[in-house]
């Protein structure tokens, strides 16, 4: 139970180790190499080439590790031990383990089956789970590991190798589609040019195609046979380069040949599980094998998280066990007075033999040792089924959830996934959602809609917020119109929107292109030539076409072009460009062919554009920029970046159009629209050169500066520009974004959107979530560049307080009622507001504020805001996000949620449960979720009392038998109550269980407020069912034996021993228990009745037919009872019909009561559904669910709300002119 | 270790791939198609399902039902422990007076005459059969060392005679085994009666059949006799005839059927004649069974039985309380409905109605 902490400190402490170790401690090299480590600055020498396993040399290089990858978790030696520990880590478990060791001693009150055969098969089956488990994972490992790769040998051949024999220094070959063995450096490819494209969808999901580029400057002859490569036998360089690290993007080396030294770069590493593409072989040397490769070191086991209703479930154990004590200590107790006083009268018991149960002259030692007997007896208290049944049922829920078609999507071919099933009803206690932007409320397509040219706006379709905007707007006049004759409520004009905004988006992309909306006939058509700039319109066009890192992509089928691009906004501007006449076609090693086409009726002309430096695009820099020689030999800079940047680097002369494309991109933020700057300089051959050199210079150059004296060069280039002007890309929103949102507000769920985007854009898409709204106080906490330049940190920290403050004044001193507050806070201003001594008031001034909108977080933060609410403020907390940055996020959150988009695989892998799109998440919730909640706390309450109900008969017997620890009731009974007779009906609870259908869990959102509040499994309820199991044993005890003793309890007048009122009792148990879970279950399939009955009739067949054994096999007095003691009773019938309506009397009358006089929601909706209500009384039953919300101040609803009282508190109607005219 | 990867415009981590024209391939669908989940009614949760609402119509009905059930199954109870006819007879103080170290030394006393008479009224006409009980009080026939204390592989079969482990401390004496060892058998109860009525008629015993037919038959063994029985420095209860086989000892056959509760009562035999109302039982019993040392009190129980075995008020009592319990509820449900019905499926009782902005 403690071990999910344990493990996970004692884990980063040794990950912590294993760096130091990486920094610190010289791998074991020779000293000579030593040396040469210490000059170069790289500690990993590699010698290509030269076999690894050379031995008597003294230069013997290093030993690398092999390239057996290995994901198990276990090995066949340590399967057991490991497995076995993790088992007994339990304490239930542990504790049963201790008693079933001690039934093999005399004090064991029963035989070692009843306690040994239980635990064997509960931990046999979690077992025999982890085994499946690991061996599927080494089954994936075989596979890998046994796949062939051609690996060079020394005479110039390739051999077949397997790929756990290739080691490091060997060089290989790749043929096209072929995966890479280990991470190799790449020395040669099929095009002269050195470039080959690998696909990195195992590695980050990424489906797009990256360039790699092997070192220009060494040369090679090309191969003229295939299988041969006799060039590379006496090419045997040395490789410097760093350790193995986790980071995918990163590698920095050297490679020394002829006495040359070539910088590495990430550009020439093949990453293992990465895929040749669009290139028929390429040869690369192996740099890191095994567990060293990128992939390998990327691989981490995401933490073990528990929900809350199991950390609940675990005091209750802890609850038990103390019960457990206490009564077992009343039993010692009892047991110690009787061996000291009444015992020794006792002729019959020979009492002055001392035996191992008790000696007269020492009651306490008699007493200490019956204390151990009692825990072992009372056992049965601790349901030592509890957590592999609810395993199994967690399981099957999680099948549910996988298998549920209204979470699967059509258009990607996903399905759910519950990845981790043990946090099933933690979906239905979710209080807030930490959401994460592009990809997940937004698709990361980009359609460029508008563009800003020489500051005149080109593009007139309009935005989805501005077509939100004027819909809202419309949709209030209509619905003002309409709730003027009464006849339509609300959420008829709710549903109006719905519709209307379905039409919308369909109409518009009905024969439209991906990534292109612009419409403009200014622009199109090649009538671009005819506008007063056109010459800058050109220069537009060629920036969009040219400065890129796409390459283009024939498809095979329809010959059509393709762009892969490393972002979705250049896809978007080249999709844009060619549309335009300017058609990228083809990329080489250091140039772009653009196919451009200057007016209509000219024929399109082929252009070389050399590419003479790439000067790339980082989250840093926010710019990207290429330097080209143009067809006439003029040296050109492109650039595009954020506005910000480039404004701050343009020439003096170069800003003729910056006043009015402010202008423009201010209108653009406020449409919710991405936008990027472009500007290009002239560049002169002496300057160039001159800068070329240093940049060279610093490329090659190793050393922890690098990057800074690169950066510091880009820097010097990318001054003095030009602006051309600026695009505007829409992101679009997910389908069915709003409306979810919309309905998990009114379920009373909080939602807070964590984004790496800049304010303005992430305000934009606040609004057309409907997170934010007109009307709404947005509370921006900011500082400004110039203090976080300037200022010391205090005062910096003083100033965000005083907002917060000043904020948290606002919202105490609210006027008016409905006055919402919105807080939106940027990244820098985070970093100082989750500092300790801050984080709560920020937290406090948060979670006062109707919606939460982070801006430019980085991943980091983004785990730190949402440890903040998950501890701050102790509710369960919901991380959903589709990219490798939101997987902090996702791993912190109580519940991680990814989203199988197109932004690759590292979320999903991350990530507890996996959606295709946003809006299933209210599925997830609202109906999955819901219906898990009540599940499992039915289930859990439902054990608890089956299991003191057993119990605490034996206790009232044991007390009866003076503390002796005689048992009534036979091993076997003990043995297959939990395991057998009683499991059944509970799974069958916990599997299918229903309070109310899933359509009504939808139509009523404030339902799920039943899971946040946990009012089905509060300690009232938990005490209450306890309190329901004490009352049932005391009557099973109590009413069995005033039944049956002393007098005769059948006509021939025989009287029943001590066996006979056993199984009678226990008779009566099954049935009362078996008849309680049928009045627990609303929703009873055929499943759930074949369950019940049958473990009754089970149970009296295993009664009749352990009776019928051998007599040698069944044990003494159960022999022949069924049929020939107790079926002939009448006695044995009415005790049971008696018992079993006495005990779930209270039971039925609680339940009768509530649902009569004072019934919950839940009961009331299965009587409207069960008289059809829904059908024929469909205006209560609309306005039923308008009402059936929480309060909120986000969503849609929640808008149109608003602007119904913004309505009705206006005397004059003002009709807007932003009527929606895209249509 | 985490990437950092903030989404911005132009993000060059951000993976995603944009294919322009209409080129997206179609050449996947149906792998695509194969991860359809497949419908089945079991995995879209849409069994059919009774779902019982316990509307107030069913709870008074259910409660009804439980009183037009009960109560004539309590009647009936009632009327059969009533026609039982019960003598209960406490000799124990009655046959010996005086201290208790009195009683104990005189039990103990093997010489001593411990033959008592007693004498007991028939009120009512008993028929027969006629059941004649002992009845043992603070006696702990259910003490785990008791309990334990037995071989039932012994008592089956005479090949296992000295199949004595579990027997501890009543195993063996004088170094040979005892059958039927164990403390059960040991203790075994060995008070005598004979009856005779007050006009001298004799009433004979009948102490065949008193104990269970698949005991004689298969549990105690016809080959296996009393050996080496109390023979050891302690002396227990009664002794056994060496020459009759086990399973022909019917009392202690009776006897090893351990009772669950220290006051327990056991079959002695069976007088197979009527006796009339107002005759007099003489009973000339011997005293022999040691309850002294423990204040147990021993008692003789003659009863008739109904179709239910003994005289039991509880069992009619209980479905009488109970059946009227519910015929108490079911009015108050009624009561209640009357004063203040709730339409079914009321939307009024809905929570957001009860406590409007109140959640």
């Amino acid at each position: 139970m403690a071990k999910g902490g344990g493990t996970k400190a004692a884990k980063l402490i040794r990950s912590s180790l294993y760096t130091l170790a990486n920094i610190r401690v010289k791998p074991s090299y020779k000293k000579s190499e030593a040396r040469i480590e210490e000059i170069s600055g790289y500690p990993r020498v590699i010698l290509v080439n030269q076999p690894a396993t050379l031995p008597d040399q003294d230069s013997s290089p290093p030993l690398f590790c092999t390239n057996y990858v290995s994901t198990t978790k276990y090995t066949l030696f340590n399967f057991l031990p490991i497995a076995l520990f993790e088992q007994f880590n339990r304490v239930a478990n542990f504790y049963f383990l201790v008693a079933a060791g001690l039934t093999f001693t005399d004090y064991a009150p029963f035989d070692w089956p009843s306690q040994v055969v239980p635990l064997a098969l509960v931990v046999g089956f979690s077992l025999a789970k982890e085994l499946y488990e690991d061996l599927q994972r080494h089954w994936q490992d075989m596979t890998a590991n046994c796949q062939k790769a051609a690996v060079h040998s020394p005479s110039g051949d390739f051999e077949q190798k397997q790929w756990r024999e290739v080691c490091v220094g060997d060089i290989v070959k790749v043929k096209k589609d072929e995966f890479f063995p280990a991470d190799l450096l790449l020395l040669q490819s099929s095009y002269e040019d050195g470039i080959s494209y690998v696909e990195t969808m195992n590695l980050d999901g990424e489906t797009n195609l990256k360039v790699k580029r092997a070192l220009q400057d060494l040369n090679f002859s090309v191969p003229v046979d295939d299988d041969k490569a006799t060039h590379f036998q006496d090419f045997r360089p040395t490789i410097r380069c760093e350790n193995p690290n986790s980071n995918l993007y990163t590698f920095t080396g050297n490679l020394e040949y002829d006495g040359n030294i070539y910088p590495l770069d990430p550009a020439q590493l093949l990453l293992r599980d990465s895929k040749l593409r669009n290139t028929e072989y390429v040869y690369g040397v192996v740099v890191f094998t095994g567990n060293d490769t990128k992939v390998m070191q990327n691989t981490t086991q995401s933490p073990s998280k528990r929900s809350k209703i199991e950390l609940q479930m675990d005091k209750i154990i802890y609850l038990l066990f103390g019960l457990l004590i206490f009564i077992s200590i009343v039993s010692a107790s009892g047991f110690a007075y009787f061996v000291r006083n009444l015992v020794p009268l006792w002729w019959y018991l020979i009492p002055e033999v001392p035996g191992e149960d008790f000696d007269i002259n020492n009651f306490l030692i008699s007493g200490l040792r019956h204390l151990v007997t009692a825990l072992m007896l009372y056992g049965y208290l601790v349901p030592i089924s509890l957590y592999v049944s609810i395993e199994a049922v967690k399981i099957l829920q999680a099948r549910f959830i996988n298998n549920d078609l209204q979470l699967y999507d059509d258009v990607t071919g996903v399905p759910a996934n519950a990845r981790t099933s043990n946090l099933n009803e933690q979906l239905g206690q979710v209080d807030t959602i930490l959401s994460d932007k592009t990809g997940t409320l937004t698709c990361n397509q980009m359609d460029f809609l508008k563009c800003s040219i020489a500051g005149c706006p080109y593009g007139k379709r309009l935005s989805e917020v501005e077509l939100a905007a004027a819909k809202q707007i419309n949709a209030q006049l209509e619905s003002e119109a309409e709730s003027a004759d009464g006849s339509l409520t609300d959420t008829a004009s709710l549903e109006a929107i719905t519709i209307t905004d379905d039409g919308n988006s369909n109409n518009n992309k009905k024969g439209a292109i991906k990534g292109f909306s612009f419409q403009d006939d200014r622009l199109q058509k090649g009538n671009w030539t005819k506008e007063p700039n056109a010459d800058v319109i050109l220069l537009f066009f060629r920036i969009l076409a040219v400065c890129h890192t796409a390459i283009p992509e024939v498809s095979e089928k329809t010959g059509e072009l393709t762009y892969e691009a490393e972002s979705p906004d250049e896809g978007a501007f080249l999709v844009a460009a060619r549309e335009f006449g300017f058609q990228f076609i083809k990329r080489t090693q250091n140039s772009v062919v653009v196919l451009e086409r200057l007016s209509k009726d000219q024929e399109p002309v082929e252009k070389e554009y050399t590419i003479l430096t790439l000067l790339d695009f980082t989250s840093k820099r926010k710019r990207m920029s290429v330097i080209l020689r143009d067809e006439t030999g003029q040296l050109l800079m492109f650039c595009k970046g954020a506005d910000t940047i480039i404004f701050d680097r343009l020439a003096s002369d170069g800003k003729m159009y910056l006043e009015s494309t402010t202008k423009n991109l201010n209108d653009y933020g406020e449409a919710g629209l991405r936008t990027l700057a472009l500007a290009y300089k002239k560049l002169s051959e002496s300057e160039y050169s001159e800068w070329h050199e240093k940049f060279h210079n610093a490329k090659i150059s190793s050393g922890s500066n690098r990057e800074e004296l690169m950066e510091d060069l880009s820097d010097v280039m990318e001054r003095g520009l030009t602006l051309v002007g600026a695009t505007a890309v829409e992101d679009k929103l997910q389908s069915g974004v709003p409306e979810c949102i919309d309905r998990l507000a009114l379920a009373g769920l909080k939602i807070w959107v964590l984004t790496g985007d800049k304010m303005e854009t992430a305000i934009n898409i606040g609004f057309s979530c409907s997170l934010l709204r007109q009307g709404m106080k947005q509370i921006c906490i900011v500082v400004s560049a110039e203090m976080l330049a300037e200022a010391a940190k205090d005062v910096i920290k003083e100033n965000i307080l005083s907002q917060i403050t000043t904020g948290l004044d606002s919202i105490k001193n609210k006027k008016e009622p409905h006055a919402a507050f919105a807080l939106i806070i940027d990244g820098k201003t985070l970093t100082y507001a989750l500092e300790d001594d801050m984080k709560f008031k920020f937290l406090n001034l948060a979670v006062n504020c109707a919606s939460v909108i982070c801006c430019r977080v980085s991943p980091k933060q983004k785990a730190l805001v949402v440890r903040l609410v998950k501890e701050g403020t102790r509710r369960t907390t919901l991380g959903i996000g589709d990219g490798a940055n939101d997987v902090g996020m996702i791993k912190e959150a109580d519940i991680g949620i990814g989203i199988s988009g197109v932004e690759g695989m590292q979320a999903v892998m991350a990530s507890d449960f996996s959606i295709a799109q946003f809006r299933f998440l209210e599925r997830l919730l609202i109906v999955h979720g819901h219906w898990c909640y009540k599940r499992i706390s039915k289930m859990i309450c439902y054990f608890f009392y089956k299991n003191i109900t057993l119990a605490l008969t034996l206790f009232y017997f044991e007390a009866e038998t003076g503390f002796s620890g005689q048992m009534h009731y036979d091993d076997w009974y003990m043995l297959l109550y939990n395991v057998f007779l009683t499991s059944c009906p509970v799974l069958a609870l916990g599997v299918l269980e229903k309070d109310i259908c899933a359509e009504f869990c939808l139509q009523f959102p404030a339902l799920y407020q039943q899971g946040p509040k946990n009012l089905f499994f509060d300690w009232y309820r938990i005490i209450g069912w306890l309190a329901n199991g004490v009352y049932a044993s005391f009557v099973i005890y109590l009413v069995n034996l005033r039944i049956f003793s002393p007098e005769s309890f059948r006509k021939e007048g025989q009287t029943a021993d001590m066996y006979v009122i056993g199984t009678a009792m226990f008779t009566s148990i099954i049935w009362v228990v078996n008849v309680q879970i049928f009045l627990v279950s609303h929703y009873l399939t055929r499943v759930q009745l074949h369950t019940i009955w049958g473990s009754i009739v089970v149970w009296y067949l295993i009664v009749y037919i352990y009776g019928m054994m051998p007599v040698q096999w069944s044990a003494g007095n159960i022999y022949h009872q069924l049929p020939e003691v107790l079926g002939p009773a009448y006695k044995f019938y009415l005790s049971t019909v008696f018992v079993t309506i006495l005990c779930n009397m209270p039971y039925l009358i609680h339940i009768s009561y509530q649902r009569c006089y004072n019934p919950e929601d839940h009961h009331i909706l299965q009587e409207m559904k069960n008289m059809k209500k829904d059908v024929t009384d469909r205006k209560m039953w609309k306005r039923e669910q308008v009402k059936a919300t929480q309060e909120t101040e986000i969503g849609l609803s929640a808008r149109v709300d608003a602007k119904m009282r913004l309505m009705k508190g206006r005397t004059t109607r003002k009709y807007s002119s932003l009527a929606p005219n895209s249509s | 270790m985490m990437n950092s990867n903030p989404s911005t415009p132009m993000n060059a981590h951000a993976p995603s791939s944009i294919s322009g024209g209409n080129g997206s391939p179609d050449s996947n669908t149906p792998r695509r198609n194969s991860k359809r989940p497949k419908y089945s009614r079991f995995t879209q949760q849409e069994l059919p399902a009774c779902k019982p609402i316990l509307t107030p119509k069913w709870v008074i009905s259910a409660f009804m039902l439980v009183t037009i059930v009960f109560i004539p199954i309590g009647l009936t109870s009632l009327i059969a422990s009533n026609d039982v006819i019960e003598i209960v007879d406490r000799y124990d103080n009655a046959c010996i007076t005086g201290t208790k170290s009195q009683k104990v030394q005189y039990i103990q006393n093997a010489t001593t005459d411990k033959t008592c008479t007693r004498t007991l009224t028939v009120k009512k006409r008993m028929k027969q059969p006629i059941y004649v009980y002992y009845q043992l009080d603070n006696f702990y026939q259910n003490h785990r060392r008791y309990v334990k204390s037995r071989s039932d592989k012994q008592l089956r079969n005479r090949g296992d005679e000295n199949a004595t482990s579990t027997c501890k401390p009543e195993y063996e004496a004088n170094g040979m085994s005892i059958v039927p060892c164990g403390l059960v058998a040991w203790s075994l109860f060995n008070d005598t009666y004979a009856f005779s009525t007050s006009g001298n008629r004799s009433l004979t015993i009948n102490k065949r059949e008193i104990s269970w037919k698949s005991d004689r038959d298969e549990k105690f063994g016809s080959d296996v006799f009393p050996k080496n029985f109390q023979n050891s420095s302690f002396i227990g209860g009664g002794t056994l005839n060496p020459s009759i086989p086990l399973n022909q000892q019917e009392d202690l056959i009776v006897w090893m059927r351990t009772a669950a509760l220290p006051t327990f009562r056991k079959l002695y035999g069976k007088i197979e004649q009527d006796i009339e109302a107002g005759e007099k039982i003489t009973v000339v019993l011997e005293n022999r069974y040691n309850t002294y040392s423990f204040s147990g009190k021993k008692k003789l129980v003659l009863s008739t039985t109904s179709w239910l075995g003994g005289k039991n008020n509880f069992i009619g009592i209980a479905y009488l309380a109970v059946g009227g319990l519910c015929f108490l509820l079911a009015t108050t449900f009624t009561v209640i409905y009357f004063v203040k019905p709730r339409h079914l499926g009321d939307p009024n009782y809905l929570s957001w109605n009860r406590n409007p902005g109140g959640h």
